[in-house]
């Protein structure tokens, strides 16, 4: 069994370096836009660590699946360090054997973010742990840390003060600490399709009617107020997170990394935005600024981190 | 003989009151937790005081019926003691099971009491047998409450390849996403279902009228509009109406209530061992009624008698019914 009180591992020397990890792209793209997507990534953007795999929904993956090797060999050479991301919501035969196959992969770090993917891993397998895994306490930190967890990429919806919480733990077990801060939240995941539904379709006849929105399907109130978004059967935040203007309480609070979400904008801009920022070489009201431009006509929300809903988007004072 | 299984009925009580009715009804369980954040239905009002956990769990000794302490919501890290109180407080009382969904209180609960029985809540989203091998390995936990994304032919599936028993709902209102892993409430309102136990709470719900309709609205968001001569539906996200290029309505769930009592027989079959009555929100009356039916149901199949299906839709949301995923015709 498990202690819900494992012996903490030597407490590393803390390390100020913020680092960028692209997490997996969450919208069914056509492969060759997938493909040239990550290419870009290897050559151009200043991400650490990048995330390769299906999260989402697994009738997409047979689309891209023969691709996948050779991206990671492309951001292998381009310096990434690549994670298979697997599932968030393992039910049929195929989505067990396909996160079977990416657990055994034997190369690659994997990231869990059904619980179910622990019960394949090898003894001593170091893994990440994905968003999508109810992470809020000290103690479930501990157990996947115990597990061999090396990094933890938190719920979206933690307020700050949680995160600070757990990122101090994690420090203290040499675990990364990991915080949504760019592009659209997941807020939920559903065994229903709902492209499917708002087409009048069935979900295993689907059509892949998401792929006609590469940055998920704006959902609206009845008033006319953007709301949400659907991306297959994830519902997500319409707002796209940005914590540009937050890293440096991010920092005090001892995240490791910073979550970048992809969407449609250019990336490899937005990257280079919260890199500059990171670095110093931008304070933080010009690099919202410049996220801004580059997302174009979106909204953005810190507000789970800071605010008084998810929604919301709070402007801070910088801290010194 | 029949040779048939008599499923456990599992019942809800939001009040000792409600747990007296639910015994005299025909409980063979009663779920129930403490008037805090560390249960999934965290109403004003609702819940027991820890001297009511105490009596109520002796009534319901006395009267044979088991009674299982929810406590079900994720600690807020650095706050955790008022959870793991929570259960050292349900073990004392005499608790026949913890509901946990957490994994550090799954663990704190099978290092400090091994000997009590642990369950998986359905907020933990448990969805096919390697998650279930996982917590039954690494915890002890000796019975799941499945999600409410699975068919039956995928339980009996489950059901197959598991250790553990198994608990479906049947009755009641139906989570429409992956249990415990639904911030939509949250990004509208800042209170997280998972931490504090409320979804779409009382507190941030508002109504407006103008002369012709009624909008609910949950933290700054219209979630429902209808006509002034209709009745206000409650601003729950999920079960919400909304907008997208072509589509105007229920986005993702008609406003519906899950009835699987026409599927006892096949959830049986299917190696199910007891069924769960969601509710604890419910009045009194709602709990004495949902019970009987149900508990006559089960004592029907259990007995070969022919199985009718409860004439429980008054008692439903929307007074209309879906069998949910348990038969999934969206599929």
């Amino acid at each position: 069994m498990l202690g819900s009180d494992a012996p903490e591992k030597r407490k590393s020397a803390p390390n100020s370096r913020i680092s960028l990890t692209m997490g997996p792209l969450l919208f069914n793209w056509p492969t060759e836009r997938r493909c040239d997507f990550y290419a870009r990534l290897a050559d151009e953007a200043p991400i650490d660590t990048v995330h390769v795999g299906e999260v989402v929904c697994s009738k997409r993956l047979p689309f891209y699946l023969d691709s996948i090797a050779e991206t990671v060999d492309r951001l292998q050479r381009g310096g990434k360090t690549v994670v298979l991301s697997t599932l968030a919501l393992i039910t049929l035969p195929r989505e067990r054997q396909y996160t079977v196959d990416i657990i055994h992969n034997g190369e690659y770090e994997v990231e869990v973010n059904d619980i179910a993917a622990l019960a394949h891993l090898a003894k001593e397998q170091a893994f990440r742990v994905g968003p999508y895994v109810n992470v809020y306490s000290g103690g479930a930190f501990r157990v996947l840390a115990g597990l061999g967890a090396s990094s933890v990429c938190l719920p979206p919806e933690l307020p700050i003060d949680t995160v600070e919480a757990l990122a101090t733990l994690a420090r203290s077990l040499s675990v990364g600490c990991e915080v949504w801060s760019f592009g659209r939240v997941p807020l939920a995941v559903s065994g229903r399709c709902y492209h499917a539904r708002v087409h009048k379709l069935t979900k295993d006849a689907c059509q892949f009617v998401c792929s006609r929105d590469s940055d998920g399907l704006d959902v609206d109130t009845v008033d006319g107020r953007g709301f949400l978004a659907i991306n297959g059967v994830q519902a997500m935040s319409n707002t796209y997170c940005n914590t540009v203007g937050d890293a440096d309480r991010l920092r005090i609070a001892g995240v490791t990394a910073l979550r970048l979400s992809p969407h449609s904008c250019d990336m490899i801009a937005v990257s280079k935005t919260f890199r500059d920022l990171l670095d110093g070489k931008l304070d933080s009201e010009e690099a919202l600024r410049r996220t801004g431009e580059i997302c174009g006509e979106v909204s953005f929300s810190n507000g789970f981190l800071f605010g008084g809903s998810g929604s919301e988007m709070v402007r801070r004072p910088q801290v010194r | 003989m029949t040779g048939r299984s008599r499923l456990e009925l599992v019942c809800p009580a939001g009040t000792p009151a409600a747990l007296r009715t639910a015994i005299i009804a025909g409980a063979d369980t009663i779920y129930c937790g403490f008037r805090d954040e560390t249960n999934a239905r965290n109403f004003p009002g609702l819940n027991f005081s820890r001297a009511e956990m105490d009596e109520s769990i002796a009534f319901a000794h006395e009267r044979e019926t088991k009674v299982f302490v929810a406590i079900n919501t994720f600690p807020r890290a650095g706050q955790e003691q008022l959870w793991r109180h929570a259960i050292d407080d349900a073990v004392t009382f005499g608790a026949d099971a913890l509901i946990l969904a957490d994994l550090g209180l799954l663990a704190y609960a099978s290092d400090r009491y091994p000997q009590i029985r642990r369950h998986l809540s359905v907020q933990a989203a448990a969805a096919n047998a390697d998650a279930i091998d996982f917590y039954t390995r690494n915890f002890g936990v000796r019975r799941v409450v499945l999600p409410r994304v699975l068919s039956v032919g995928e339980i009996a599936a489950i059901n197959r390849e598991i250790n553990c028993e198994t608990e479906a709902f049947v009755f009641g209102s139906l989570c429409v996403m992956a249990e415990g892993r639904c911030s939509l409430s949250s990004y509208a309102t800042g209170i997280s279902p998972n931490l504090g136990g409320v979804c779409s709470p009382g507190s941030h719900v508002d109504y407006h009228a103008d002369d012709h309709e009624l909008a609910s609205i949950l933290g700054s968001f219209t979630i429902h509009r209808v006509s002034r001569d209709l009745p206000a539906p409650y601003p729950t996200v999920c079960k919400g109406c909304f907008t997208t290029q072509n589509f105007r309505g229920h986005l993702f769930e008609d406003p519906t209530g899950l009835d699987a009592s026409a599927l006892i027989p096949q959830l049986a079959m299917a190696g199910v061992t007891a069924l769960k009555i969601e509710g604890r929100q419910r009045s009194r009356a709602y709990v004495g009624a949902a019970v009987r039916n149900l508990r006559r149901i089960v004592d029907n199949y259990a007995a070969g008698l022919p199985v009718n299906e409860a004439s429980l839709i008054h008692l439903s949301e929307g007074q209309s019914t879906t069998q949910g995923a348990y038969r999934k015709l969206w599929r």
